[in-house]
């Protein structure tokens, strides 16, 4: 904390403090108030004389009305649900799997073969879907909620691991020890000890591995065509931008629907996920 | 209840750290045995070798009759307390416990009964319901020596067990430790840093370094027959009192001579120095065996300091000493009025002094 008088705390804690949230919350106040704001003001010019950007006095639910009714929003929340859900459960099972793995099992080259792992997370999505839509389309998968939940792990099990490999090493040694000790096989350790132990690693790991998926754009705009399939970023976009026209209205309430999810998920397990990133294990 | 039997035991580290060298011992049933040394001596390797947490080199390890240099440490009949606790953070105190036996597929009354009676005899009962972060430093001490008592192992291993307690609890635990081990009768090995543990605790105690086992035997018998100088040195605080003499003969007496001391060798002495005659040793005497001589002490055993530091512990006073142009400390009554300065007259034992050789360390 800041030491001193009231004016020091003012100058160097509360008013910086105050612009950074002021700064972080803006775009989402838009968001919300473009959301609820009916499309007479929304295209009102800059200088008219009633111009009122930041307040509406005639709030709308037309917008949300809109995206469920005339669009398939319902569809693209359902899938980017089920495809984030998939890809996350599937990369927790490999992340964790693998980053015991490193941790843990002293096998030849397990230094390298991590760091090789955390490279593989540095390439860029926007050259790999280039050659992974090579391999979409010769499986046939194009089109199918399949084409992301199996290339999401591209990125997230690196992700996971390299999370969860860090957290496994935090873990006291003696732990797993005095359980082999107590008659416990290795996996038994493991599934005993170690994961439960773990559980923070691992919700921290799930809930951005979730995020990750749900947000995800580039693969689900190049490997998913037809409206039924998308998912809510791309089916926002693609769908409420025509040619050079933006409907911001529904544009802006699928975004704040879109992020509901997330932030529900992020608030329930956020105690959890502070202590997974901080890492400490207290015996 | 078992004897643990090393042979030969050798450890090393990606092919060239020879961390513990052909260690021989011989732990008998219902023996508290001590591994003492300073750290990186190789004693908590052996303890781990013992426990099956690590691979033995070369060598043989029996437990009882079996050797068990491929049987996993839960196949053991081991049971280990470590310096970290190591409890189960997301158990309760009553689950630490059982943990072991529920591996081993007890029934759930004998699981009940046997963390009920551990309980009792660490005074835990109320405890059990608790999860590790609720509990101090010292019962979370008890509860990992309840998970170890529960499972009635052939042989306790312990790995430092009270080295993160305050002062003051150490000593107490150390205590209860004793009066548990006599109660159980189980064979025990205890690795300590702490001379003071090794000493209060072991029925036998084996001083290791860099990988040496250096002597083993009861604590007063290395205390008053340290094989090495290093044994000399490292048992007994304040240490050993060590200076280099050279031995000479005079007058038909032998006697060590070095700027400063002129000390005439003790008759039971004179035999193991006479091959050193003209030679340089290590003498060493003990700080409790010096003391400020009075008229009546004979010249021989006498030496002339000059005090530099006066430490008065209350039962004691310490004497940092300057004999020469060495240093010795010297323990004494605390009646005696001594000031910074003082020029004393110093005595020693003649029969508590320690002839060791400068270049193999040996005791002579």
């Amino acid at each position: 904390m800041i030491e001193g008088a009231a004016w020091r705390r003012w100058i160097f804690f509360r008013i910086p403090l105050l612009l950074f949230i002021l700064v972080l919350l803006f775009p989402f106040y838009w968001m919300v108030i473009t959301t609820f704001r009916p499309d007479g003001e929304l295209y009102r010019p800059w200088n008219a004389r009633n111009y009122n950007p930041f307040w509406t006095w005639y709030p709308t639910l037309e917008h949300i009305r809109y995206l469920f009714a005339e669009t398939q929003f319902a569809t693209w929340l359902w899938n980017t649900m089920l495809i984030a859900l998939a890809s996350t459960a599937i990369s927790l099972v490999c992340g964790v799997l693998a980053g015991y793995a490193l941790a843990r099992l002293n096998f030849p080259y397990a230094g390298s073969l991590g760091t090789g792992i955390f490279i593989t997370y540095l390439v860029p999505q926007t050259l790999l879907f280039i050659p992974l839509s090579e391999i979409i389309r010769a499986y046939k998968l194009g089109d199918t909620p399949w084409s992301l939940i199996l290339t999401y792990p591209t990125f997230l099990i690196p992700f996971c691991t390299w999370l969860m490999m860090g957290y496994f090493k935090a873990i006291p040694k003696e732990l797993e020890e005095c359980a082999r000790i107590d008659g416990a096989a290795r996996w038994q350790a493991m599934l005993y000890i170690v994961i439960p132990v773990a559980v923070p690693g691992i919700l921290s790991a799930g809930i951005f591995a979730f995020t990750l998926s749900w947000n995800e754009f580039i693969y689900a705009l190049v490997f998913l065509s037809s409206p039924a399939q998308k998912t809510v970023p791309v089916g926002v976009v693609s769908e409420l931008i025509r040619g050079d026209v933006f409907f911001w209205g529904p544009l802006m309430a699928g975004a704040l629907l879109g992020s509901i999810p997330v932030a529900i998920a992020y608030s329930f397990f956020v105690e959890h996920y502070v202590a997974g990133l901080t890492g400490s294990v207290k015996g | 209840m078992a004897q643990v039997v090393l042979t030969g035991i050798n450890k090393f580290y990606d092919g060239n750290v020879h961390a513990v060298k052909d260690v021989n011992l011989d732990i008998r049933d219902r023996e508290f045995m001590v591994f003492v040394g300073p750290s990186g001596c190789g004693k908590t390797t052996t303890l781990r070798m013992i426990a099956g947490l690590e691979e033995i080199s070369s060598g043989d390890i029996h437990i009882g009759p079996q050797r068990v240099n491929d049987l996993a440490p839960m196949d053991r009949d081991i049971a280990m307390v470590f310096q970290n606790y190591a409890l189960y953070p997301h158990m309760s105190v009553f689950d630490n416990m059982a943990f072991g036996l529920k591996m081993r597929k007890f029934a759930k009354e004998e699981i009940r009964k046997r963390v009920q009676d551990a309980s009792e005899i660490l005074g835990i009962q109320q405890l059990l319901g608790r999860k590790p972060r609720q509990l101090s430093g010292g019962q979370r001490q008890r509860v990992a020596l309840g998970r170890a008592i529960v499972r009635h192992p052939q042989v306790f291993l312990f790995d430092e067990p009270l080295s993160n307690l305050d002062a003051k609890l150490r000593v107490q635990m150390r205590v209860e430790l004793k009066k548990l081990h006599q109660r159980l009768g189980t064979t025990a090995i205890y690795v300590t840093h702490d001379q003071v543990e090794a000493m209060t605790l072991g029925d036998r105690v084996v001083v290791m370094k860099d990988g040496v086992v250096q002597q083993v035997g009861e604590p007063l018998e290395l205390y008053n027959a340290p094989a090495t100088k290093f044994v000399a040195g490292f048992l007994g605080s304040p240490a050993m009192n060590f200076a280099t003499v050279t031995v000479t003969e005079r007058d038909g007496a032998l006697r060590t001579v070095s700027e400063g001391l002129d000390i005439k060798v003790p008759s039971e002495a004179v035999e193991r120095l006479r091959p050193h005659l003209g030679r340089e040793v290590t003498l060493g005497i003990r700080p409790e065996d010096l003391d400020i001589a009075s008229g009546a002490d004979p010249q021989d055993f006498t030496f002339d300091a000059l005090v530099e530091v006066v430490e008065k512990l209350g039962s004691e006073i310490l004497l940092d000493l300057k004999v020469g142009r060495g240093a010795m400390v010297a323990s004494v009554d605390p009646i005696v009025r001594v000031t910074f300065g003082d020029k004393l007259r110093m005595t020693l034992d003649p029969a508590r002094l320690h002839f060791f050789d400068v270049q193999t360390e040996a005791a002579i």
